[in-house]
């Protein structure tokens, strides 16, 4: 049995009356590629907001490498309007902030890209590995870090290489292709050391061919960096070639789970997914 | 590479040496009034200031307008510490001599201006830098009004002298000293903004969740651009104690801060070369090139010109502030820089191009 990298208990995530997420837990092991799947707006980009520390969840809790980074139970307004089950069953707030959660190992990338936009391709790698820094901003302003400065470029220019990105390392980042883009916002996480990459959408707006390369390519950097990867993805190929299991989302609530072949072949799937051709 | 970065670094220091002898002949040559060395005192001064907002606002994406408060803490801290015991009983007239009977060094006092300033920052900075764009711009606004009023208070004078002015304290005479010490300071600004620490400040400013989501922790990297930026604003107001040989709190207007957010524009926000040009250029026009415009009684031969009286070279001033905003969007330098490297560059490709040109002959 291999261990289990994250879990998330009974996540419920309100905002208002709107149940974005509703008592969602799922689990993902080491070295797995799990992917999220659901038609639009069925909560998977707020579940991963709920795991990367941008909201507090409703109600629940998150774990990660068998300890507990994250929980919280309806409090305030939430207390009234609270609509998912498992209510009094967690008691502790642990709301950490999106860098502590990165610092720990969980690394992720946007639906609608988020690059920093005025920097240049190796730029925004370099900046992803400021926090494993060990300066100080007195030793770095007066280039007491040399070497750390030095060890951190020639690790963008490596990481740049691996990812097909070392030619163009020098263009505005907003130059590149829609597909290299999101190469970029991936090369960007993993200049963090994670242990578990999160990918929203990786093959969105791409075309076949970029797709099939991406299938390949998420395999790769899970083997090159014994990676975890969890990943929402609306291509149904690539989901079906690339994933360990399959988690289905539908209007915030979990409706399937399994293997891809167990998912395809669940009639609630099916219902969920009519009517979309994807 | 290395060699060319040590030939650019040798031919800065060549330019930096130029500029300080050409500035000590000229002080030697021209008489001591020339308004030359006015702009050259009070443009070096509005150069630390603009490049310390500009780091702000241009390179950390924090709108911020408490500039003139932190000034104003550096120009009192610097006065308060420096007046000689034996002037102290005639500055504090009437608060028996005042509450603080030693003085420091001018160089101790100057760093201590900047600290001052800084644990201000530090302190409000944790509540304040929560408000996004224009709340931060607001509470900070009132921060610098709160502290000015708070230096005019009677009941502090024992300190702050009340409402009277501060003087007697050690002043520069010549241009090299705040040359001197805005050149060092915007150095180390510069230092700050191409290390990894200034790196991160920018991804805030182009994306702050993609900033937060990639591990920089925001609060804590605002607090750390809010209080250097704070740290030279003080040390600018030091300077400007200096230049000015007396202190009030008066003086440190909301309209202060509007002049150096103004330098900060038309320079290029997120240029630091553009703020100090900008610097120099809007004080040399407010105080120099301009003065002609307010006397009245210019001839040109025999004619009278119209419009001149005191008072004029404002709105010609403000006239050519809205041209320049208009033809250049995004200031004189945008978010580019002046560097020897970068010239270098320039150079290097237009030679490259040249030589083309003839083998394609
Ligand atoms: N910050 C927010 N405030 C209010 N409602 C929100 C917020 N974030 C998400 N929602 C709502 O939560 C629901 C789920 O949104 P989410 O973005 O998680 O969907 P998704 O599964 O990622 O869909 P898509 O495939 O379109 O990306 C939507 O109804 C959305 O409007
Ligand atoms: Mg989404």
């Amino acid at each position: 049995m291999s261990r289990t990298v994250l879990e998330m208990n009974d996540i419920t995530m309100q905002f208002g009356g709107v149940v974005a997420v509703n008592s969602f837990s799922m689990h993902v092991d080491q070295g797995e590629i799990v992917s999220l799947i659901g038609p639009n707006g069925a909560g998977k980009t707020t579940a991963f907001n709920v795991i990367t520390g941008v909201y507090p969840p409703t109600n629940g809790n998150v774990f990660f490498n068998g300890e507990k980074i994250i929980e919280n139970h309806p409090r305030g307004k939430m207390k009234k309007l609270y609509a998912g089950t498992g209510n009094g069953k967690y008691t502790e707030h642990l709301e950490p902030t999106p860098d502590m959660i990165t610092k720990l190992g969980i690394a992720r990338t946007f639906q609608n890209i988020r690059l920093w936009k005025s920097q240049s391709v190796f730029d925004n790698v370099l900046i992803a590995k400021h926090l494993r820094r060990t300066s100080n901003v007195f030793s770095a302003t007066f280039r007491l870090n040399a070497a750390e400065e030095k060890r951190q470029r020639e690790e963008t220019a490596e990481l740049l290489n691996i990812l097909g990105l070392y030619d163009v390392r020098d263009n505005n980042c907003t130059s590149l292709p829609y597909g290299l883009q999101r190469r970029l916002e991936i090369a960007r996480a993993l200049a963090t050391n994670p242990s578990l990459l999160l990918l929203d959408e990786p093959a969105a707006g791409m075309n076949p061919q970029e797709t099939i390369d991406l299938t390949d390519f998420v395999g790769k950097i899970r083997d090159d960096f014994k990676l975890t990867v969890c990943m929402i993805e609306h291509h149904m190929d690539l989901v079906m070639n690339i994933s360990d299991r399959i988690y289905v989302l539908n209007f915030g609530a979990l409706i399937s789970k399994g293997t891809p072949a167990e998912v395809q072949a669940d009639p609630a799937v099916i219902s969920a997914y009519l009517g979309e051709d994807e | 590479m290395e060699k060319e970065k040590k030939k650019d670094l040798i031919f800065s220091l060549a330019v930096i040496a130029f500029v300080f002898v050409a500035v000590v002949v000229l002080e030697n040559i021209l008489p001591r009034t020339s308004m030359l060395f006015t702009v050259l005192k009070k443009g070096s001064i509005y150069a630390l200031v603009a490049v310390s907002m500009n780091l702000l606002n241009g390179f950390t994406g924090l709108f911020s307008l408490g500039q003139a408060g932190f000034m104003l803490l550096g120009a009192y801290t610097y006065a308060v510490f420096t007046i000689p015991v034996s002037q102290r009983a005639a500055v504090y007239q009437y608060f028996d001599g005042g509450i603080i009977q030693f003085s420091l060094p001018v160089f101790v006092a100057i760093i201590l201006a900047g600290l001052v300033a800084a644990f201000f920052a530090y302190l409000i900075g944790l509540p304040v830098l929560k408000l996004k764009s224009d709340y931060l711009a607001i509470a900070t606004l009132g921060f610098a009004e709160i502290i000015r009023a708070l230096f005019q208070w009677d009941k502090l004078g024992g300190l702050t002298n009340g409402s009277n002015l501060l003087r007697r304290f050690p002043v520069f005479k010549s241009s090299v000293f705040p040359l001197a010490v805005s050149g060092i300071c915007i150095a180390v600004i510069v230092m700050l903004i191409n290390s990894t620490y200034g790196r991160a400040f920018k991804a805030i400013r182009d994306d702050e969740v993609a900033a937060e989501a990639m591990g920089i922790n925001l609060a804590h990297h605002k607090r750390m651009a809010f209080t250097i930026s704070s740290f030279f604003a003080g040390i600018s107001g030091a300077l400007l104690a200096m230049f000015q040989t007396t202190v009030q709190a008066a003086q440190f207007k909301s309209a202060m801060t509007y002049e150096i957010l103004l330098i900060v524009v038309i320079g290029g926000i997120g240029s630091v070369s553009g703020s100090v040009i900008s610097s120099f250029l809007f004080i040399a026009c407010s105080e120099w090139w301009l003065r002609f415009l307010d006397n009245a009684d210019t001839y040109i031969g025999a004619f009278h010109v119209p419009l001149l009286r005191p008072g004029f070279r404002k709105v010609v001033f403000s006239v050519v502030i809205m041209a320049i905003v208009l033809l250049y969007q995004r200031g004189i330098m945008g978010d580019s820089e002046i560097s020897v490297a970068g010239i270098r560059k320039k150079l290097a490709a237009r030679k490259a191009a040249a030589a083309e040109k003839k083998v394609s002959k």
